[in-house]
């Protein structure tokens, strides 16, 4: 392997560095020796924890504790899926239950995030606002903190207000937390579209918020689903908030829940793995549809001008 | 009816004071030029008249009544942007009747008015095209169709032919002069081209750093105009300006020359003034006893005409001849002045001298 390495790197500067075009021409037809032996080393390093987790939750429960691992030839078995949905009763399962909490709150959260904080960096990017750069650093200096240095004092007016384990805690908090990384991110996007949309629209009839809406909004569609995606992921991944303001499996959203399967006597690690897996696969999803829109959103201005 | 009245228009950005005190009278069924170079303060006063723009000082009076407060859709004015802003995502049938589809007009109507305006503007066969899909012309054809679409109070037209070339930028101009005659509607017309200016206005208003520096019609402004930078602006090739003085019954050149000096000028002996000349009231020919000695600097050629650049000790003047005139540089020549139309400035404070007395 080394000497493949040091061939690749004594070939010299010429093909490892070849023009664009030829690069392009290149791509599809395979990657150099270094390249392909460093990509293959970063996917085993990355991958392997998924693939673990993946084998996991379809294995056995006995096979699981077998030395040395089984990576093939194993019994496949759902069993572990059917558990996280169905409990042992027979009706809901609290995994269950939790992940539906977590589509919830995630969900209301960043509708929340983004119907305050769209207007509002439309109002940041079009209008002249007495210290508007204090304002915005402001609103971004609410991001600087990690969560678990505000969640004292939130628990204690969360405990006043009477908010603590609900699910509108929840909500309000993702939302308050979304909201300035909304703002930074849309007012970007806002910016991109020339304000003489909406000027000329006030001047054919409409008033500036109807300006807005019918001809700005539409081409905001792609930055605001990119900003949503990335709010939705953080609300559905949060886990200090949720750990510490909510309790009851009634409330509880996914994070806190399979972190509390492992800690008992005996842990279920075929359920931990299966219910892991069913709350990556939305992540998966939506970080697949962050990668398209962003790259819609990056060249929405270049296309229309 | 359709007048537009600004006064005291103030506007800073930060610290450019874009507007400083401009007040502008149009009159209904005008065609209205402002007139200035780039970063006077143009688009500005169209966006103030529009209601764009929160004005630090001034009013806004329409058809006489105080407008200043009034949002731009009630203003009832239709404005036509320097790059156009045409929505991206509409057709151009879409986007001309968003006018009238904003004010709720039937849906016959507007498909009869969407089909007039095409018409009279020759874009029948683009009406279902996006902005993306059409040339800087069609673009400003159909965003020219917008604004006529309706029969507003006035049409604000910021620059609408500067983005275009020069052969369609000459057809568009008569033809925005024969709309403006069809239609009798008030035009407040931008541009930085002089040329635009005076072949198309009734009355132009010289703008220059957010002052208005004359109002007159173009004949006023090009005659006579009120100051030396005014005199410099209108024109092409641009008025020459000598350095002079006044002794007696004589100007004084800073070079050295002297000409009979006109009766008109008031000016006190020794005071420092400039001579404004045009290269079409100068001549390389002999024709008269007013003439300046020189050497020919330079030919620039013209089809119909050719300018020939003189030498006047440190000045060059611009002289308009006849496109057959030949000469070599450096050979001395001696160059007529028309002095009856000649202008006059202060050197100080660049008013003019000459509009006073004539
Ligand atoms: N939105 C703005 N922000 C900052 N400066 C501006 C803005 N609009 C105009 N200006 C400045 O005001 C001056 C006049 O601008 P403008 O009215 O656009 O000139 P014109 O249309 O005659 O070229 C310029 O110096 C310009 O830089
Ligand atoms: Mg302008």
């Amino acid at each position: 392997m080394a000497v493949s390495v040091d061939e690749a790197v004594s070939a010299g500067p010429a093909p490892d560095h070849p023009s664009p075009a030829r690069r392009v021409r290149r791509r599809g037809r395979g990657r150099s020796v270094l390249e392909v032996v460093l990509l293959t080393a970063l996917a085993v390093v990355m991958l392997f924890p998924v693939l673990w987790m993946i084998e996991t939750s379809i294995k056995e429960n006995r096979d699981v504790y077998a030395v040395p691992a089984e990576f093939f030839g194993f019994t496949v078995t759902l069993d572990h899926f059917r558990d996280v949905f169905v409990g042992a009763d027979g009706g809901r399962s609290a995994l269950s239950v939790a992940f539906l909490n977590s589509v919830v709150v995630a969900g209301v959260s960043t509708v929340l995030a983004t119907v305050l904080g769209v207007p509002a960096a439309w109002a940041y990017s079009r209008f002249t606002l007495k210290a508007k750069k204090d304002q915005l650093f402001f609103v971004l200096s609410t991001r600087f903190m990690p969560p678990v240095v505000v969640v004292v004092p939130i628990f204690l007016m969360y405990r006043q207000a009477g908010l603590i384990d609900t699910k509108l805690g929840l909500i309000l908090i993702y939302a308050a937390f979304n909201v300035p990384f909304t703002i930074w991110m849309m007012k970007g996007f806002v910016d991109e579209v020339p304000a003489e949309y909406e000027d000329a629209a006030m001047l054919d009839g409409y008033s500036r918020l109807q300006a807005f809406w019918k001809f700005t909004l539409p081409l905001l569609v792609p930055g605001i689903a990119a900003t949503a995606v990335f709010a939705l992921i953080f609300s559905w991944n949060e886990f200090v908030f949720a750990i510490f303001l909510t309790s009851s499996d009634e409330v509880r959203t996914a994070p806190p829940a399979i972190a509390g399967l492992i800690g008992g006597t005996t842990v279920d690690w075929g359920l931990v793995a299966a219910a892991s897996v069913v709350f990556a696969l939305p992540v998966l999803v939506f970080a697949y549809l962050v990668r398209r829109h962003l790259v819609a959103g990056v060249t929405l201005g270049a296309v229309r001008r | 009816m359709g007048t537009v009245a600004v006064q005291g228009l103030c506007k800073s950005f930060g610290k450019v004071r874009a507007l400083d005190g401009v007040t502008l009278d149009v009159p209904d069924g005008a065609f209205f030029v402002v007139l200035g170079p780039s970063g006077a303060g143009k688009t500005t006063t169209l966006r103030a008249i529009a209601g764009l723009d929160k004005l630090d000082a001034g009013s806004v009076h329409l058809d006489g009544r105080d407008a200043t407060a009034d949002a731009p859709a009630v203003r009832d004015l239709a404005m036509v942007f320097q790059n156009y802003a045409l929505y991206p995502r509409h057709t151009a049938y879409e986007n001309i009747a968003s006018p009238l589809r904003a004010r709720r007009r039937p849906a016959g109507e507007i498909a009869a008015a969407v089909e007039r305006m095409s018409g009279l503007l020759h874009i029948e066969r683009l009406l279902h095209r996006r902005p993306a899909q059409l040339s800087g012309g069609e673009m400003q054809r159909v965003a020219l169709a917008r604004a006529l679409v309706r029969s507003p109070r006035a049409f604000l037209m910021d620059e609408p032919l500067t983005n275009l070339d020069l052969k369609l930028r000459v057809e568009m101009r008569t033809e925005l002069t024969r709309i403006h005659r069809s239609l009798g509607a008030t035009f407040v017309y931008v541009t930085n081209d002089q040329v635009e200016a005076l072949s198309m206005a009734d009355q132009v208003a010289v703008l220059r750093e957010g002052t208005v520096q004359q109002v007159g019609t173009p004949t006023e402004v090009y005659e006579r105009p009120a100051n030396q930078w005014v005199a410099g602006f209108v024109g092409s090739p641009p008025i020459s300006l000598l350095a002079c003085h006044a002794e007696g019954d004589r100007l004084v050149g800073e070079a050295g020359w002297t000409l009979p000096r006109p009766r008109w000028a008031t000016a006190a002996d020794g005071q420092a003034l400039r001579l404004g000349l045009r290269a079409e009231d100068l001549s390389v020919e002999q024709r008269g006893d007013a003439s300046l000695p020189g050497e020919l600097y330079g030919l620039e050629p013209l089809g119909d005409r050719t300018v020939v650049d003189v030498r006047v000790g440190t000045e060059i003047l611009k002289v308009k001849a006849r496109p057959t005139v030949t000469g070599t540089p450096g050979e001395r020549l001696r160059v007529t002045v028309d002095l009856d139309r000649a202008h006059l400035f202060d050197a100080g404070t660049g008013l003019s001298l000459s509009a006073a007395g004539r």
